[in-house]
């Protein structure tokens, strides 16, 4: 062999080899930071508060050990629950080096981020960042608002109530249903979605009554309470999150009000305590998961319990680090652009089963449950808020019962 | 609208009222004892609601209703003692932004002691449950206490102010100060009392507020802005106007919540055409129980327009 092709050839070997290197070093031991946008004050401030700290405690469980070998780095900024700060939020959290964003409370400051980030992604291109929205539910946001950089982990309303319908429709003492929501987009879309799937899937019930109250701003709800026994509803239908569901649970059971509450969010801060015994076999909810849940996130959220004094209840954040690592071992890189083209139609393993993100319209298809609240047993033994009561499933829906069509048409750069 | 809704509401109506009364008198009798307006004053609540938490969980409910109270009595007393009073030469301005601060102070030290999320505070057994069942709509003990407490609460402070030496003495501290201090009593002292007094009464109405609502860091953003209505609305000073006041805004807000018209019903009803394509139909449509909750500040608007003084005021100014 000629001494210059032997040169070449040792040349090329140690290139690849040195490429080769590179490309698994892109990962490994590499941090990832990432921006949590959600209220640390203001009314919701304990909702806010208790994420945070599931993220943070999620991403320790996560360095330990993950499938990418990276290490997740939480960036915490409170955004006052308001479009506008949420928008200096994310200008100070890519001034930090984030590449990747996540909030979920509220579908305002969601759509501020997506609007903003369409802007930058396209004006900054090798410095694009990913959202991750893991709670902010308005269908809206995955259909005529859809965005290639947006990815959506809980179920939205529409799914919920797809789930909750099917299920109501096998209930046969369900004839007249009340319905009380938030005055704003979510609560406005839960009562849209409960009128339009209750005509088809039960035309027999009869929907007597229809209340939007302002957000966060009821501080009794008495009133409301009287005048659902007036209507003579035998259930009642709420998206209703924070203390508007601890103090209207709260205010039913104070009044002695026999009707079953169909719920989105009766895990979060304070509701258990305000359900209670009062409530026993008469508020139910749907979600991606539940408190006695098989598989991994018990354990988790027993070990969270002892640490904070405090229930995990978002439990989609495992989620955001099951999805991302899978992402980054299958690119072998943490650049959001190739990443975001990684989980497009990516299937992938979280704590509750087989999970899908759907490429149409970056909607995280899932199964659901149904769950009712009840004195812990043997088979179902979390007890929220030292209730001594918890949520215990009734129902199991696979992804493709609770799903609901796209109208998104997504432009990918 | 039946029997058995309106004598519920009816009910609804005045216990809410009868609470905002306990929360605004004592921003009322500030106001008109020292000419201060005190913006910490819901502040002192959310302390007397969170101090009744603490306490209970040591000695129990009972005692916490009476220590509560007192622990926020001192600290008010300490308040106009080491801050208020040197800042009072100033003039009003320095004096509404030292009690300004002082609400952002106690509700980062909220946060900093019992965390920023809801406390676990609860009544005790004897005051959980039912007290009648009206028309098979029961009526909690803890609403008949708010009550009861409010009711006991206003005949004391009536008592106080009319009937007795230091009532007398707080009465003419007010109109003429260099009098009372001549005649050998301590001005200053007075209205260290009387601060530390109308902090109480916010104290006592979180003691008992704080478990038939919520406790938690903002408790005392949320009624802020009413007890300001419920004193303007009542008259600046007047401790009769801000009860009346209290009990209107009460009834008025409950049954608001039951009346679903609107604006574009009530044009149907008349026989004028209204469609979503009229101009302004997002606004039309909106019903009474949907702006139920603004409409205190509705009001408020009004009294200012037609009756500066408000209902039962005595000052021109």
């Amino acid at each position: 062999m000629p001494y210059r092709l032997k040169f070449r050839v040792k040349f090329l070997a140690a290139s690849l080899i040195a490429a080769h290197a590179v490309g698994a070093w892109a990962q490994k031991g590499e941090t990832v930071k990432i921006a949590w946008l959600d209220p640390l004050s203001g009314l919701m401030a304990a909702v806010g508060t208790n994420q945070l700290k599931t993220f943070q405690f999620l991403a320790e469980e996560f360095n330990k050990k993950n499938a990418a070998d990276v290490k997740f780095e939480i960036i915490g900024i409170d955004n006052k629950l308001s479009p506008q700060e949420t928008t200096s939020a994310l200008r100070s959290a890519m001034d930090q080096g984030a590449r990747y964003v996540v909030q979920g409370n509220g579908s305002g400051p969601a759509l501020a981020i997506i609007d903003a980030l369409e802007k930058h992604n396209a004006r900054n291109p090798g410095k694009e960042v990913l959202y991750i929205n893991y709670a902010a539910v308005d269908p809206d946001l995955t259909n005529s608002k859809c965005s290639y950089w947006h990815f959506r982990l809980d179920a939205d309303t529409s799914m919920k109530m797809e789930a909750l319908t099917t299920f109501m429709k096998e209930q046969p003492d369900i004839k007249k249903v009340y319905l009380i929501n938030q005055n704003y987009s979510h609560g406005q879309q839960v009562s849209k979605f409960a009128k339009e799937n209750l005509k088809v899937k039960r035309p027999d019930v009869q929907i007597v009554g229809d209340d939007l109250h302002p957000l966060a701003q009821v501080r009794d709800f008495a009133p409301y309470i009287a005048k659902i026994k007036q209507s003579g509803a035998d259930t009642v239908i709420t998206g209703n999150w924070g203390s508007d569901l601890a103090l209207l649970i709260k205010a039913s059971n104070d009044s002695g009000l026999n009707v079953k509450f169909y719920t989105y969010y009766a895990v979060t801060t304070g509701t258990p305590t305000a359900m209670g015994a009062a409530s026993d076999g008469k508020v139910y909810q749907v979600g991606y998961s539940h408190y006695n849940a098989p598989g991994v996130m018990v354990p988790l959220m027993t070990e969270y319990k002892k640490r904070f004094n405090d229930d995990m209840y978002t439990t989609d954040i495992y989620t955001v680090y099951a999805m991302l690592a899978e992402a980054f071992v299958r690119t072998k890189s943490t650049e959001p652009v190739k990443v975001a083209a990684a989980m497009e139609g990516m299937k992938f393993k979280s704590f509750n089963g087989d999970v899908e993100m759907r490429k149409a319209d970056h909607q995280l298809q899932q199964g659901l449950y149904i769950t009712r609240w009840q004195k812990v047993d043997a088979k179902n033994p979390y007890s929220p808020e030292n209730t001594g009561y918890t949520l215990a499933p009734v129902k199991f829906y696979e992804a493709y019962v609770a799903s609901t069509p796209t109208s998104c048409q997504m432009k990918r750069p | 609208m039946n029997v058995e809704f309106f004598a519920i509401s009816l009910l609804n109506g005045v216990a809410y009222g009868l609470l905002l009364f306990m929360l605004s008198s004592g921003l009322t009798l500030i106001f008109s004892m020292m000419g201060v307006l005190n913006f910490a004053h819901t502040s002192f609540y959310m302390l007397g609601a969170y101090l009744a938490y603490t306490i209970s969980g040591i000695v129990g409910f009972w005692p916490a209703l009476v220590l509560a109270p007192l622990a926020v009595f001192a600290l008010g007393a300490a308040f106009e003692r080491y801050s208020l009073r040197r800042v009072h030469k100033f003039g009003h301005v320095p004096e509404l932004l030292v009690t300004f601060g002082l609400s952002y102070l106690i509700l980062e030290v909220v946060q900093l002691l019992w965390g920023r999320s809801t406390v676990p505070y609860g009544l005790p057994t004897q005051l959980q449950g039912p007290l009648f069942t009206l028309y098979g709509t029961q009526f909690p003990k803890s609403r008949s206490f708010i009550m009861a407490v409010a009711l006991l609460m206003l005949l004391a402070v009536w008592l106080l102010l009319t009937r007795t030496r230091i009532g007398l003495v707080i009465q003419a501290a007010l109109k003429h100060p260099e009098m009372v201090e001549a005649l050998g009593h301590n001005v200053p002292r007075v209205f260290m009392l009387v601060f530390g007094g109308g902090a109480a009464l916010a104290g006592l109405a979180g003691v008992i507020g704080g478990n038939t609502y919520i406790t938690e860091p903002a408790m005392a953003a949320s009624v802020g802005s009413i007890i300001f209505v419920v004193v303007v609305v009542g008259g600046m000073g007047s401790l009769a106007g801000a009860f009346l006041a209290s009990l209107l805004i009460g009834i008025i807000q409950t049954f608001a919540v039951a009346m679903d018209y609107s604006m574009a019903t009530a044009l149907q009803g008349l026989g004028v055409a209204v469609t979503d394509q009229t101009f302004g139909y997002e606004l039309m449509k909106l019903t009474v129980s949907q702006v139920a909750p603004i409409l205190p500040y509705l009001f408020l608007v009004l009294i200012l327009i037609f009756r500066p003084k408000g209902l039962l005021g005595t000052r021109e100014d």
